[in-house]
Order: C-alpha cells, then sequence, then structure tokens
C-alpha cells in the first residue's frame, strides 16, 4: 500500500476507534486536512479576514493622497465621518432603503408563491417571468430604468398617462429619486425570494392545512396560523440574504443616480465608494467601511439567532 | 359557494396575469426598441406594440459605439478563471471538512463561515490595496482573486460529499486507491449535481458583478460587459439614443438569458439547492 492509501484507510478508520490511533497516523491526518484546506485559508486570509484588520487600522490613519507621510490620528477619520452630512444620509437613506425594499418584495414573494406553487403550465410560464429579472445584472436593469423612468414620454409616465394618470420626475426629484430605487430593486428581487417560498411550501405538513380545514379554518386563519410558522425558515433565511443585499449592493445607484440628486438616494456602499474612488479619502472611506462592516455583522449574527430560535420553536 | 369555486381561481390567473405583464414591461420593451427603426427622439418609444418594421440599425450603431467583443471576452475570462479555482478549492476543502478528523475542524469551519457574512463587496476598500500591494491592480486577475475561495461552495461540496455512503470510499481504499484518487474517481462524480448548481450561481454572479471590476480596472482593454455597458449607456443616455441603449442592454443580458431560458430548471433548482443548503 502506498502511503497515501494508508493515510486513507486511517480516515475512513476513524469512526471506529479512535483513541487507539497512533500518534504518527493523526499527525499525518492533520497534515493533509491543512494542505486541503490550505488554497482556500490563504484566500480566505487575503480577502476576508485581513481587510477586517486592515481597515480598522486605516480608519486611525490619515494618509494624503499621492503623497506618504501617513500620521495617526486616532479616531479622527471615524468623527470626520460621522459629521459628514453625506454619510448621515446615506445611513438614514440605507434604513429607508432596506425597510422600503425588504418589506414589499418579501410579502410579494411570498404572495406570488402561494398563488403559484401547484405546478401547472401557466404558473410555470408565470414563475419564470418574475424570476427573470433576478438574473439579470443590476447595472442593466437601471440602464433599462433610464428609458423607464424617463419623464413624459418614458414607459412609466407613457402608460400611466394613458390610465389618466399623471407620473413623478422619477429619478430627478429628490423626494421621490429614493423610492423609485425602491421598486427597481423590489422588481428584481421578488421573484428569487419566491422562488425560496415555493420550495419550502412543498414543505409544509398537507395533513395540517386539511386539518385546520376541516376543524373549519378559513383561508386567512390557515395562512396565519399554520403556513406561515412552517415558514419561517424560509422567511428567516430569505429576509437575511435581503438584508445583505441592501447592504452590498448599489449597481443602480452608480449607473442611474450617482447617489442624488441631493444625496437622495446615497447608500452606504455608494458613499464608500465615492470616498475611496472620487475623493481619494482612504481616510474616511476605510472608517465608513468599518461602521458598514459593524452594521453588516450586526445584522447577520441577529438573523442568525433568530434562526436558531425559530429552529428551536420548531423542534 | 359553488360561484366561488369558479370565479376564484379566474380572478387567480387575471391577477397574475396582470402582475407578469408589469414584471415583463421592461423586457418587452427593449426587445421592440432595439428592433425599432429611427430611434432619435423618445416620442413614441414608449410603444410596447410592434408597428414597425424590424431594423439592426440599433445592433450596428451599439456594436460600433461599445467594444462589446472585447467585454464578452474579458467577461468569459473572469468567469472560468474563477469557477476554475473555486472547483479545486471547494472541493479539496469540502473533502477535508467531511471526511478528515482533526483537531480544530469545527473552529475552521466557522472560520470559512465568516466569509457568508463578510461579503467581498462591503470589502472593496481595504481589498483594493492589497490587489495593488500584489501588483494586481488592473488585471483580470486582480478582478478574480478575492472570489478564489468560497465558503459557500466548500459549505455545499462538504454536504454532497457527506450524503455519499461511505461504503464506495471503503471498497477503493481496499483496493489500496489514494485519497485523491478517490476523490476523483468516487466522490466527484457522484456529487455532480451539487458541483452543477454551484456553476451555475457562482457564473451568474460574477458575469453580473460590477463595482468591484469598476473598481479594480482602470484600462478599457480590461473592460468587462458590465463596465463597458455602464459606460455605453451614460453615451446613448446623453444622446437619447433609446433605441441603441436597448440593443446594447439586449447584448449584455442575451447569453445569460438564452441559456436560462434553455435550462430553466436546472437554474431554479440551482438557485434554490444553493439557498436551502447554504
Amino acid at each position: 500500500m502506498t502511503v497515501d492509501a494508508i493515510i486513507t484507510a486511517d480516515v475512513l478508520d476513524v469512526a471506529s476507534k479512535p483513541t487507539v490511533r497512533p500518534r504518527r497516523r493523526q499527525a499525518r491526518t492533520w497534515r493533509l486536512a491543512l494542505s486541503l484546506l490550505l488554497p482556500s485559508l490563504l484566500c480566505l486570509a487575503a480577502f476576508t479576514y485581513l481587510p477586517v484588520v486592515r481597515v480598522v487600522i486605516d480608519a486611525l490613519y490619515a494618509t494624503p493622497h499621492g503623497g506618504s507621510g501617513t500620521r495617526f490620528v486616532g479616531l479622527e477619520n471615524f468623527a470626520r465621518v460621522l459629521a459628514d452630512s453625506a454619510f448621515r444620509t446615506a445611513a438614514w437613506n440605507n434604513l429607508l432603503y432596506a425597510v422600503g425594499t425588504i418589506f414589499p418584495s418579501v410579502t410579494l414573494a411570498l404572495a406570488f408563491a402561494l398563488a403559484l406553487w401547484r405546478s401547472t403550465r401557466f404558473n410555470a410560464v408565470v414563475r419564470t417571468v418574475l424570476f427573470f429579472p433576478s438574473l439579470v445584472p443590476l447595472v442593466a436593469a437601471a440602464s433599462l430604468f433610464f428609458f423607464i423612468f424617463l419623464p413624459g414620454v418614458g414607459l412609466l409616465d407613457y402608460y400611466l398617462g394613458k390610465l389618466g394618470l399623471e407620473g413623478f420626475n422619477w429619478i430627478g426629484d429628490s423626494d421621490v429619486a429614493l423610492w423609485s430605487i425602491v421598486g427597481l430593486t423590489v422588481w428584481k428581487n421578488a421573484g428569487y425570494y419566491m422562488i425560496f417560498y415555493i420550495a419550502g411550501l412543498q414543505n409544509v405538513p398537507r395533513d395540517q392545512i386539511e386539518a385546520a380545514t376541516v376543524d373549519g379554518a378559513n383561508a386567512v386563519q390557515r395562512l396565519w396560523y399554520v403556513i406561515l410558522p412552517a415558514l419561517w425558515p424560509t422567511t428567516a433565511f430569505v429576509v437575511t440574504i435581503a438584508l445583505i443585499q441592501v447592504l452590498t449592493a448599489v449597481d443602480h445607484v452608480v449607473v442611474l443616480t450617482k447617489g442624488g440628486p441631493s444625496n437622495a438616494t446615497n447608500l452606504l456602499l455608494f458613499y464608500i465608494f465615492q470616498e475611496a474612488h472620487e475623493n481619494f479619502d482612504a481616510g474616511k472611506a476605510a472608517a465608513a467601511t468599518a461602521l458598514s462592516v459593524a452594521a453588516l455583522l450586526a445584522v447577520s449574527l441577529g438573523c442568525l439567532r433568530a434562526m436558531d430560535s425559530g429552529a428551536r420553536h420548531e423542534a | 359557494m359553488r360561484l366561488d369555486r369558479h370565479i376564484a381561481p379566474a380572478l387567480l390567473v387575471a391577477a397574475m396575469t396582470a402582475v407578469s405583464t408589469v414584471w415583463a414591461a421592461p423586457f418587452l420593451w427593449t426587445l421592440m426598441a432595439s428592433f425599432r427603426p429611427d430611434s432619435f427622439g423618445a416620442a413614441g418609444m414608449a410603444s410596447l406594440l410592434p408597428d414597425f418594421a424590424p431594423t439592426l440599425a440599433n445592433f450596428r450603431l451599439a456594436l460600433e459605439s461599445g467594444d462589446f467583443g472585447l467585454y464578452y471576452l474579458n467577461t468569459t475570462i473572469v468567469v472560468i478563471g474563477i469557477l476554475g479555482v473555486q472547483l479545486v478549492t471547494i472541493s479539496l476543502a469540502g473533502y477535508a471538512f467531511a471526511r478528515l478528523r482533526f483537531p480544530g475542524r469545527d473552529f475552521l469551519f466557522y472560520a470559512f463561515l465568516l466569509q457568508l457574512m463578510l461579503v467581498p463587496p462591503a470589502l472593496i476598500v481595504p481589498n483594493l490595496r492589497t490587489i495593488v500591494d500584489l501588483g494586481l491592480y488592473d488585471s483580470l486577475a486582480g478582478v478574480m482573486a478575492p472570489y478564489f475561495a468560497s465558503a459557500f461552495g466548500t459549505f455545499l461540496m462538504r454536504q454532497a460529499f457527506l450524503g455519499i455512503p461511505r461504503d464506495f470510499e471503503e471498497a477503493a481504499a481496499i483496493d489500496g486507491a489514494p485519497w485523491w484518487a478517490i476523490v476523483w474517481h468516487v466522490l466527484l462524480p457522484m456529487a455532480r449535481p451539487a458541483l452543477v448548481a454551484f456553476a451555475i450561481v457562482s457564473v451568474t454572479a460574477h458575469w453580473n458583478e460590477f463595482l468591484w471590476p469598476l473598481m479594480v480596472i482602470n484600462d478599457p482593454a480590461n473592460h468587462t460587459l458590465t463596465i463597458g455597458l455602464a459606460t455605453f449607456t451614460r453615451g446613448a443616455e446623453g444622446a437619447k439614443e433609446w433605441g441603441v441603449l436597448a440593443a446594447g442592454t439586449l447584448l449584455v443580458m442575451a447569453p445569460l438569458a438564452i441559456t436560462f431560458v434553455a435550462f430553466q430548471r436546472r437554474f431554479v433548482e440551482s438557485f434554490v439547492f444553493s439557498g436551502i443548503k447554504g
């Protein structure tokens, strides 16, 4: 037998008698495991762990663009970011954007799934149509919405006009622009979340629904007391990916509005992008990144805990 | 009651038809506008009715003003480069987590999963500095590098390997096959559904990605499809050439859209699979 084969046999044997394993074999398994994980670990170190450390350090220093002369400034960058009205607007907008996007898109996703979960030919076609926007690059969607949002003659105003309604200056009016971006995002993501609800609905116990029907529960009661609780893991998952999405996808803002008019559509990641890529303020970009990464971690850990407690309720 | 039973489904069909019409309208418009002649000015451009003799003029103009051939090539290189490396790293790491017992395994597994929260887009600023330090600024390799490891893919492969009974490996091990031969000849062929699902999700994500390539790439010769489209869009929008804008956008969406329509079930299943497992 080759050395490799010995290790393989050893590896496959571990379940039976781990205690009597000779030390040398154990060390060999460990070396093999480490070398298998090494390519991934190197990349994770460089682009996941290190950047978090790096961003905190960078946030504590001031580096003039182009020049050297980095100096320690303590929390000054954080103070500058927090004092920046553009940042505060971006944070507030992001909150509005999160609530305004997630609530309707998850509700629509659930409604679509309930309407379409039976596999008929009609439902299959409608599902495809609703899912399709999620495959399109966000940049391409933004390009199309340039025309859709065009005041007066664009797709939206043209057909609103046929209904006798008057549209807005969708992305030019600072009171409306953020909600136009919200609309685009709901259109793009609702069908994506729908497929998880359709999959989740396959696992809702039929007999419970039937039992509730026999007990005289109407459709709304069945939904509220039987179907929704059974779908809790799906909802927790969908809300988690939606939350990560609202903090990490700003392609449409970059293309359509550039955060404007007058910061009305500025979001956190777009603010960071601008500070780093256009204003070349490395300290501010790093401090803003540190804050948004903290928000991202808090949000995902919160979701994980909610999923955990939900799972315990299930069990 | 009986009336209800007939009317309710009919209302549902009507409502879902209306919803899907609204959802499909942007794409219908793209199709109509890109083939509609005389696209100057916007009046009448919004009509979704095919009231014209189709022309390819918009596509010709789009191809003249954007270097789409180059963009396709660069995006293809990025997407295949990322996927190729990922398939190796996730298979190796997935095998280690599924089949080897070693001290610190659980800790390392959680360390991997951290990438699901600290997603690369949130770390564009420090990652760009790392890319510059590595000498990869303004290169396609720089666009790919942060994605070479995938926590999600590792998790998917681990689950797939765990689902394969050990009998197959034991038989091969008795015959003296080394671990890598077992992975290659036994485990990977049986984990094909997971590999396909991961490939579809990965290719879709990176085909569509924009902000990170925009930060890394400077030289127009390295522009990817999404960067090219954003530049092109700015031009077409400024010139109010809506037909050309539609044609260019269609060119960018077409490859994935056609693949999707051909392998619809596979796509949807892959995304669901990835979501439920990941």
